[in-house]
């Protein structure tokens, strides 16, 4: 039993976990004896009791979500997919799962789909994770020829077929039912909910989405049990987490970590603190679609209920962090523009409200900013910024930064505006913000 | 039915409705984009944004769409809350962003949903200082304009035409603010039904460019209420003028007839009246065979001198004119001397279609076409014989995806959602037809048979109706049988009576299963039935053996349709016609009838709907309507309404027309319907380079129709209403303003009582299949949307989509026949194009009906002879390439 069960295959310089290894420490174990031996009911109990909840950022309680599939009707496929579109920018944790520990992954998806009574599964992943692409699929030739994936899984009448499927790449397919849209074919939009993937997803069928961290949580659940998993967590929420951080701090990087860490542990413990010469202004805690917390946040523990009772979410749980030599302005403009890029066009809201919000952040930015630019900026926010406003949750979560920002950076931007110039430019390489 | 609260008011919610209809059905204004009466939500343009709140706490509520929200009882709402009106306002800024506010110089303009949107939400003052999205326009052929710029990104339009319409060459590309909705390269629409584009765009995206041709300002047109004369169906269109021009046809909503939507060539055909092939005024033909141009009354006392003179006086009637122009000619001739202009075959057909009428079994009206969940289409090319036909059918397909919403509790408005649920799942649709057909993307089972197997196969059916003996035909048997409410549908485009029969002898087999069944069968022109009620006793060839030797020719190109021989003893020639054709180059006498748009008349469609067709505007010079032409010439003139009352003295059970439009007496509060608009700006500048004394406007004495602006308009009926128009509505969408629900009936009253008693039981034909077809020789005629009717051909939008001649048969046939693909065959000295399609049932040979091969009535297979080195044009290459992908 391990504390980080998630990266405990992953050592340095061994490079990615093969089948022999992994099996070796005990992988395909959970298959083994789960597959046929089990009832799928049972299994879908004991994930409800661990509490484990989404890692893709809405942090949505998985067993619940399970629990919304129909019981099996014998008339067609029903589908398990690993949402590995990792697009959201600063994170980079899943990457890392996939690279370095791929059965863990197919693992968990083969789990999955048993007690969701799924038979096909995809994984749909962004093509730049050119390395992680190739090591699943030899993985998965490795784990059908070992005889736990495709037909009669480990000899019982479960049959279960995995494949991979690269994204062409748009931000909007690492929401759920843009995914299930892309997959088909079709324009990568969301669907309107209901009706839930769980009753009409992929091709109108029962469809499970997962994050990729979400999956590879489910074998050490049903290996060690729900109890195990809860008593991870430092405090409410079980389980551990793949933390990161990424700007001007001494080592950047990824960590597993019990949920609940505090965050001034992540920042200035596994991160070694601020760069020298730089002083924290404030992070973004889950990716670029979370509001922006300060330093008098350090010591929140790093928990959904705690970060949303601060103002933020936890969302991929990967910070970005702002120093005080770069210009918050320019980042926010900065990732304005990704989202108004990566806009699916469908609703109005969003197609029209982000390039507008863009253009007048992009004007503050190079010292064009007027009085009224606040005011539109506010107005825009609260117009794109509620759930319910847009078709999907891409809009709401790109006004996080703004309205965060607006909130706790008020001064830069009106510095902008009165002094006609960006009062960070003589550093232009901090200017551009943090990608 | 819920009761919901609005603002404080208690509504009673129509079932399964969603909130936005249920407000618009209340008349409470909500303004919307991508909601469509006739396809449903998908909540894309937030524009019909309101606030729900959670229970009678709530005070602050939450936005939603109400076009995605369910009403159930108790739910309380505020469209006026300050949060939803600014909001909407919103909405309308950011859409406007990169609009380019032309409305001025925008065909849309005064019609604009856009406008009306804008102005309802009260969004006025801009703070947007950027740069505007620029697309380059495409070319999308010759009916429909491209405006990119003024996009609002919608997606009315690829939702219509994709999902609705079935079409696959315009889609979304791109994403963001610049999603762009077009063809992937420019070039012709290819659907049948785009020209709707144009109404369903809620701005000038997707224009008429037959109308921007020629443009006006749309409050500047007269606009009477007509019913399209380019196939069976009877559609309702309005037609407009200006400057005695037809300008533009557009959708007249008739909840159980077309619905939204109208054909290419209904929308585009009626080019035709402003055609230079007009005949413009009487012309008699002098002895060396050229016509002198004379003023009317020469021209009907020359008439009267050829009728008294005769030695056996005939009149020949037209499927394609008016009840009111037969019955007038019928006054003229008397009965017996009257034939309705058909042929021994069409009679036949007809009369087979009448049988059906009067039968107990069920013709749905064409809107009803759509609840059919299981269909069979015997024989007919419905998308190019009876078009709008097969956009109804192509939404019956989808009675199975609506089965599965309802199981799945997901809302049948929803519409993406019940798409995405329902895939490619979809209700049976068998086809027989020879060659491969519009439909077959969305049947279930496509048959390629030649016509007598077609027969044969519509027999075996019929018989395994009743056995269960385990065929390819109890299959198809059973798909009937099983269906809720089954459809059987055919028509007249094969030109077999036959066919007709087998198909009626399959509807009563399965209407012995059940009594939900229908049957559809499409006739062949406007009028047909029609004219089949008046005389369909007797044939254009049983009254011409008589040996009469002078004929009054009514709207009927006898010469092409009738064999040569036939004509032989008609010495004498008098023609009634609009437009100049080869049997108006034959007349003794040409008189110039009124177009559809010039004179009033009652039409009955394939499914026995009796309809009146408006005058537009007063024709030029001498011009006028052929009833008027023929009772002048019996004494004196009589109105459309005399002849009408008329013919019902005679006919008891035509009495029903009579009553579907009021007469010319009627009024409203002392007033006429006014065909111009309120608005209407231009008519004092129409002649103010002559004179700036307006001219007095033209009385119209036969209709209760004005040629002004003055006038009551709203208040008027379904039938004489000439424009669709509600304050603050001022595009196509107003007529929810007239609906007591979104895309139900007019709220105005019509007489709904049938032409047919729909009571006498029917026996089964005897069916002879060998006398009809000669196997291996068989020659089919294809129709096509442009190209096969007479009058739209004549629109010079149209004539560009008339495909070059081909013959196209399969490879087996074609090696028997020494034919090879892309090669050139000979027939009657018309050079054509061969086409080897294996998709053409074997021993059929296939050429269009198209002006350019009418020499062709009546050739064998064995005519057609190669020619060698033949090069084909290359316009005859396109049109021939295109014709192979089963398009245009």
């Amino acid at each position: 039993m391990s504390d980080r069960p998630l990266t405990k295959n992953i050592v340095d310089h061994e490079g990615p976990t093969g089948i022999a290894r992994y099996e070796a420490r005990g992988g395909y174990s959970a298959v083994r004896d789960t597959i046929g031996k089990l009832d799928p009911n049972a299994v879908l109990d004991i994930i409800k009791d661990s509490n484990l909840r989404g890692r893709g950022g809405a942090g949505f309680p998985t067993g619940m979500k399970w629990s919304f599939v129909p019981k099996p009707d014998g008339k067609g496929h029903r589908y398990l997919v690993a949402n590995a579109d990792e697009m959201e920018p600063g994170t980079f944790k899943d990457r890392l799962l996939m690279e370095l520990d791929p059965h863990q992954l197919i693992e968990g998806m083969i789990l999955s789909a048993y007690t969701l009574s799924a038979d096909v599964g995809y994984i749909f992943i962004r093509g730049e994770y050119h390395v992680a692409i190739s090591r699943l699929n030899e993985a998965i030739a490795q784990a059908e020829k070992a005889g736990y994936l495709g037909d009669q899984v480990s000899g019982s009448k479960f049959s279960f077929k995995l494949h991979v499927h690269v994204s062409a790449g748009r931000y909007i397919c690492g929401e759920e039912t843009a995914l299930l849209n892309s997959l088909e074919g079709k324009r990568a939009t969301p669907r309107t909910k209901p009706p839930f993937p769980q009753v009409s997803g992929l091709w109108g069928r029962p469809t499970i989405v997962n994050n990729v961290e979400t999956l590879c949580n489910i074998t050490h659940i049903i290996t060690y049990g729900a109890e195990w998993f809860r008593q991870l967590g430092r405090g409410s929420d079980g389980g551990t987490k793949l933390f990161g951080a990424s700007g001007r701090v001494k080592h950047p990087g990824c960590w597993e970590l019990p949920m609940g860490t505090p965050i001034r542990e992540i920042l200035e413990g596994c991160a070694g603190g601020m760069a020298d010469g730089y002083e924290l202004k404030g992070f973004l805690p889950g990716g670029a679609s979370t509001d922006f917390l300060i330093a008098e946040h350090l010591d929140i523990p790093m928990e959904y209920e705690t970060i949303m009772q601060a103002g933020s979410r936890m969302g991929t749980g990967t910070m970005i962090i702002l120093d005080d030599r770069a210009c918050p302005v320019g980042m926010i403009a900065n990732l304005e523009k990704f989202f108004a890029r990566e806009s699916c066009g469908f609703c109005t809201p969003c197609r029209e409200g982000l390039p507008w919000v863009q253009q007048v952040l992009d004007k503050i930015e190079v010292g064009n900013g007027s009085d009224s630019d606040l005011g539109i900026l506010e107005k825009q926010a609260s117009f794109i910024g509620a759930i319910g406003n847009t078709h999907c949750a891409h809009a709401p979560g790109a006004m996080e930064p703004l309205t965060s920002g607006l909130k706790y950076f008020r001064d830069d931007f009106i510095n902008h505006i009165t002094s006609k110039s960006c009062p960070y430019s003589t550093n232009q390489s901090a200017k551009r913000g943090v990608s | 039915m819920p009761n919901i609260i609005v603002d404080g008011q208690t509504i009673e919610a129509k079932d399964g409705a969603n909130l936005l209809e249920v407000l618009l059905n209340e008349g409470i204004n909500v303004p919307y984009f991508c909601w469509h009466p006739a396809m449903g939500s998908i909540g894309a343009c937030r524009q019909c944004a309101v606030v729900g709140y959670a229970n009678e706490d709530d005070t602050r509520g939450r936005i939603m769409m109400s076009c995605m929200t369910p009403v159930s009882e108790g739910a309380r709402f505020s469209v006026n809350a300050d949060n939803a009106e600014s909001f909407r306002e919103s909405v309308v800024e950011n859409l406007m962003l990169n609009h380019p506010h032309d409305c001025p110089v925008c065909e849309e303009g005064g019609e604009c949903h856009l406008q009306d949107m804008t102005v309802m939400v009260g969004h006025r003052d801009r703070q947007y200082e950027g740069l505007k999205t620029t697309y380059r326009n495409q070319y999308l052929g010759p009916f429909i304009g491209h405006e990119m710029n003024r996009c609002i990104t919608c997606y009315r339009c690829v939702r219509y035409y994709k999902d609705y319409a079935g079409g696959d060459d315009l889609s979304a590309f791109g994403s963001r603010d610049r999603v762009f909705f077009g063809r992937a390269e420019s070039g012709v629409l290819e659907n049948e039904f785009a020209g709707n584009l144009i109404e369903v765009c809620p701005t000038g995206v997707f224009t008429d460019k037959t109308f921007s041709k020629h443009y006006t300002r749309k409050w500047d047109l007269q606009t009477a209420p007509t019913v399209c004369q380019s196939c069976s169906l009877g559609c309702n269109t309005y037609t407009s003028e200006r400057y005695g021009e037809v300008r533009r046809v557009h959708n007249r909503y008739n909840h159980e007839v077309n619905g939204y939507f109208l054909c290419d060539r209904g929308r585009f055909g009626a080019g035709h009246v402003n055609s230079a092939n007009r005949i413009p005024q009487a012309g008699i033909r002098n002895s060396d065979g050229r016509y002198d141009p004379v003023d009317l009354e020469t021209a009907l006392s020359a008439v009267s001198d050829l009728m008294s003179s005769s030695d056996g006086l005939i009149g020949i009637g037209s499927p394609r004119a008016s009840l009111e122009a037969n019955e007038a000619l019928i006054q003229l001739v008397g009965e017996e001397n009257y034939c309705n202009g058909m042929t021994d075959n069409e009679c036949e057909m007809h009369q087979v279609i009448l049988d059906v009428l009067a039968s107990d079994l069920i013709t749905p009206a064409m809107a009803e076409v759509e609840d059919y969940d299981a269909i069979i289409i015997v024989g007919e090319d419905i998308t190019n014989h009876a078009p709008r036909l097969a956009l109804s059918i192509r939404q019956s397909i989808r009675q199975r995806a609506g089965e599965l919403a309802e199981s799945s509790g997901i809302a049948l408005w929803h519409d993406a959602a019940v798409r995405e649920l329902a895939q490619a799942e979809k209700s049976p649709l068998t086809l027989l037809t020879p060659m491969a057909d519009r439909l077959d993307d969305v049947a279930t089972h496509s048959i390629r048979l030649a016509p007598n197997e077609i027969i044969n196969k519509t027999i075996e059916i019929t018989n395994a109706v009743n056995d269960a003996t385990p065929s390819s035909a109890r299959e198809i048997a059973q798909t009937l049988i099983e269906a809720k409410k089954p459809l059987i549908v055919s028509g007249t485009s094969l030109n077999s009576p036959n066919i007709l029969k087998a198909t009626t002898n399959l509807a009563i087999a399965v209407a012995q299963h059940n009594p939900e069944t229908g049957i559809f069968l499409c006739a062949h022109e406007s009028n047909s039935v029609g004219a089949s009620l008046l005389g369909s006793d007797r044939s254009g060839e049983a009254l011409l053996a008589t040996k009469p030797n002078t004929a009054i020719v009514l709207e009927n190109d006898i010469y092409s349709r009738f064999a040569e021989g036939a004509l032989e003893s008609i010495d004498h020639l008098v023609v009634l016609t609009p437009l100049d054709d080869s049997t108006a180059s034959q007349a003794d006498v040409v008189l110039p009838a009124g177009s559809f748009a010039e004179a009033e008349g009652t039409f009955i469609n394939s499914e026995g709907r009796s309809q009146r067709s408006m005058v537009v505007f007063k024709p030029k010079g001498d011009i006028a309507p052929s009833y008027q032409l023929l009772t002048r010439l019996a004494g004196h003139a009589k109105q459309a309404s005399t002849l009408r009352s008329e013919l019902a003295a005679r006919h008891e059970a035509l009495q029903p027309i009579t009553s579907i439009a009021p007469n010319e007496q009627f009024r409203i509060a002392g007033s006429k319907v006014a065909r111009m608009t309120h608005r209407s700006s231009g008519r004092t500048a129409m002649s103010a380079d002559i004179s700036v004394r307006e001219k007095r406007q033209p009385e119209d004495q036969e209709s209760a129709l004005a040629f002004t602006m003055e006038g009551n308009q709203q208040q008027a009926p379904a039938a004489l209403r000439t424009y669709s128009w509600s304050p603050g509505w001022n595009s196509n969408q107003s007529i929810h303003k007239f609906q007591d629900e979104v895309g139900g009936p007019d709220r105005s009253a019509v007489d709904k009582r049938p032409l047919f008693e729909q009571t006498r039981r029917l026996t089964p034909y005897d069916i002879s299949v060998e006398s009809e077809f000669d196997p291996g020789q068989i020659v089919i005629l294809q129709q096509h949307i442009f190209g096969s009717d007479p009058s739209s051909n004549e629109a010079e939008e149209i004539a560009s989509l008339i495909p070059q001649p081909y013959v196209r048969m399969n490879s087996t046939t074609a090696s028997s026949l020494a034919l090879t693909h892309r090669g050139g065959a000979k027939c009657r000295d018309i050079e054509m194009m061969v086409l080897v399609d294996d998709d053409v049932a074997e021993g059929c040979l296939i050429y269009p009906s198209i002006p350019a091969t009418t020499a062709l009535a009546g050739v064998a297979s064995t005519d057609f002879t190669a020619i060698e080195g033949w090069i084909a044009p290359s316009e005859a290459v396109k049109a021939s390439l295109i014709t192979t992908d089963g398009a245009r």
